[in-house]
């Protein structure tokens, strides 16, 4: 389904739709206070923004090195090209080592390649270990945020899963009685896995090492009991130097949760004593989008999730209205990229404001990459019809100006005069949930006009009033746009 | 088959690389945040993540501080990395499987230096057997000398070795969770409270 179909499900619950926005802008707030409190915080984003573009331009070079010095330490490393790849090669380890039971931290690349099904199709039990993930992984649910995997879920519904499947009490919802509930549920999954699986969030080539940074403690938890450790990334999660590592920790929970930092950020440099650690690169597409000028630039993406909580479009919409693994602006550049003619409607998703664009940690132009991308969408010839016509006409309209003043003045007449079934009806969609504004009663030149020739006569003595009904507050419309 | 995949995307990033740039110096002075007093800063946010800086003069005087907190009294099994704080309970050379540390209540560890901007401890697992006691307890608490506290992140990566250990880590304040309708909860999946020492004498 396309992203509009989805986004008015998901806003046919007002309620709901409302509450989802006020949340994560209480996570934007967050952020906003913790970005200001740090004084060379543009500073920090202009050398983290450097940093990645130095990297990707040096990307081969950095993955050798981080190969060769993980080798040194007793890391063992795998390279995938594709999501099928990584799924196999993370399988035949598990199998060599007989486990049947995994934990897995949060890891999006994970999700991207379809990891849990593969395995549980082959017998394994797979346990998501992030509370949020633990929950949507029990409604049988994909994320629909990359850091805040259940912000769709209420805690009565939590309330009702847990009770369902982790027997706590009927109707209870209080967050503190759930965490509790899932934590000694989680304990015992811990304790008894035979593997532990994480993501990786920063991969430093000159000592070959990785860092995963969590709140829970659950990604530290899952490897420090059983003997097997797996760690998936991306290629382009690397890093060239462990000092780089300071500029991204600074900014990543602060641009994620308004944290100063994530409780855990742990380095790992190899394994464990009479243990394996194994680490999976995986390509599954990135290459490609190296290769692209346009849109090379959202590899830099650190996943921090501060686009979505920002964006009015994910905020009003929800996660799962983008079909993607990483849903809002990022996921917007990222899914068209790979598959165009399934993702073509999400970057139109977008008012084009570019508040994403102001709060990425690493500088990535996301707006500009989503207008980029609506080019490309067209180029691709997947454009549907009703847009390409709409796009015609406003461009015709906007080429000639005494169409542009005619189409202005019957819009404004219309809007006053016409019936309220003329004005709002399916065929106008701007019209659906929200009541249009009062039409001025002058255009911008008549009034740009007039106060010119006020300003002449007030140069010669008298004052001209000018025209400012259409400002007028809207207070009590609600019952009629045509008042 | 590995060797393949390796080559194959090595090749075809190299197809198209973006035209290379400078790497920006990192100087570990600055120009980055400082604090005045970056104790109290680090105290501060220490307490804003719901954990607890105690201040002792001593080693000794820590574990004084220990015998007065309920959690730690309480505690059937305790578990202590310094010498003089605390009583340990296990022996942990007795215990070659990490999965017998399920039960532990309370665990003293050593922490190498302290972050003022966001109150993380740096850990390692040096001379510790299992990596798990920094996750596994019901409560945690870490010893720091006082003299080791830094005023941000590059001071305390251009003081610590990071690939020196197999495992190290930042720790800051107990775990935590706000999955369910972003409501903080403290005790996620490992320890529920964290107390910081930081030790004015000690030779470390
Ligand atoms: S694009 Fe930027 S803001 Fe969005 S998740 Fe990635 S790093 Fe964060």
């Amino acid at each position: 389904m396309s992203h509009p179909a989805l986004a008015q499900q998901f806003t046919s619950d007002r309620t709901r739709a409302e509450w989802h926005d006020r949340s994560l802008w209480f996570v934007r707030e967050k952020r906003d206070r913790m970005a200001h409190g740090v004084p060379e915080w543009e500073l920090l984003r202009e050398h983290a923004s450097a940093i990645k573009l130095h990297t990707m331009s040096q990307l081969p070079h950095y993955l050798e090195q981080f190969e060769k010095n993980a080798a040194a330490r007793g890391i063992i490393v795998h390279w995938a090209e594709t999501a099928d790849d990584h799924n196999r090669i993370v399988y035949e380890i598990l199998q060599r080592h007989g486990v049947r039971r995994v934990v897995k931290s949060k890891s999006m690349l994970t999700e991207e390649c379809h990891l849990n099904p593969f395995l549980e199709k082959r017998g394994m039990e797979v346990v998501d270990t992030d509370l949020g993930e633990r929950i949507v992984q029990l409604r049988q649910e994909a994320p629909s945020h990359i850091v805040l995997p259940a912000i769709h879920i209420r805690k009565e519904e939590v309330g009702e899963c847990f009770h369902e499947h982790l027997g706590t009490e009927k109707g209870a919802s209080d967050p503190n009685y759930l965490t509790e509930a899932a934590r000694n549920h989680l304990r015992e999954r811990f304790c008894k896995a035979d593997a532990g699986i994480t993501g990786v969030n920063f991969a430093i080539a000159e000592t070959g090492g990785f860092v995963v940074c969590t709140n829970e403690g659950n990604a530290d938890l899952g490897v420090s009991l059983p003997k097997l450790h797996i760690a998936c990334m991306g290629i382009e999660k690397l890093l060239p130097r462990a000092s780089d590592l300071a500029v991204f920790l600074r900014l990543l929970a602060r641009s994620a949760t308004g944290q100063p930092i994530t409780t855990y950020s742990s380095h790992f440099h190899g394994p464990r004593e009479g243990c394996e650690l194994h680490v999976v690169l995986v390509d599954n597409g990135r290459s490609s989008i190296l290769q692209s000028p346009d849109f090379r630039r959202s590899l830099n993406c650190i996943r921090c999730g501060a686009c979505m909580n920002t964006c009015p479009v994910y905020r009003r919409s929800g996660g799962h209205s983008y079909e993607t693994t990483v849903p809002g602006p990022i996921g917007s550049i990222l899914a068209p990229v790979r598959e165009p003619e399934k993702h073509s409607s999400l970057p139109f998703a977008c008012t084009l404001c570019g508040s994403c664009t102001d709060v990425c940690p690493v500088k990535i132009d996301l707006h500009h990459q989503l207008l980029a991308m609506r080019g490309h969408i067209d180029a691709k010839h997947l454009l549907p019809v009703s847009k390409k016509l709409s796009m015609k006409l406003v461009s015709a309209v906007l080429s000639r100006t005494w169409l542009y003043n005619t189409m202005g003045w019957l819009a404004r007449v219309s809007l006053k005069w016409a019936p309220r079934f003329a004005v709002y009806n399916p065929l106008n969609g701007w019209g659906r949930q929200r009541e249009l504004p009062i039409p001025p009663s002058a255009t911008f030149r008549q009034m740009f006009a007039q106060r010119r020739a006020g300003r002449k006569s007030a140069e010669s003595g008298a004052a001209a009033p000018v025209a400012r009904e259409g400002s007028k507050s809207r207070e009590g419309s609600q019952t009629g746009g045509q008042a | 088959m590995s060797n393949s995949a390796r080559n194959a995307i090595l090749a075809k990033l190299r197809v198209a690389l973006p035209e290379s740039s400078a790497l920006p110096q990192l100087p570990a002075e600055g120009p980055w945040q400082k604090f005045e007093d970056p104790v109290r800063r680090f105290q501060e946010v220490l307490e804003g993540v719901g954990g607890k800086l105690v201040r002792v003069a001593t080693v000794r005087e820590a574990g004084e501080y220990l015998e007065s907190d309920d959690r730690w009294v309480k505690a059937t099994v305790r578990w202590s990395a310094v010498e003089g704080l605390g009583q340990s309970t296990i022996d942990m050379n007795a215990i070659p499987d990490p999965h017998e540390l399920e039960n532990v209540d309370f665990a003293v560890l050593r922490g190498g230096l302290g972050v003022a901007e966001n109150a993380a401890v740096w850990v390692t697992d040096e001379g510790l057997r299992h990596r798990v006691l920094f996750f596994i307890p019901q409560h945690l608490a870490l010893a720091i000398p006082a003299r080791r506290i830094v005023h941000n992140m590059h001071e305390a990566y251009a003081a610590v070795q990071v690939s020196r250990q197999a495992f190290s880590c930042f720790i800051s304040g107990p775990s935590k969770t706000a999955d369910i309708e972003q409501s903080l909860v403290i005790g996620a999946h490992g320890a529920r409270s964290l107390i910081v020492f930081l030790v004015e004498e000690w030779e470390h």
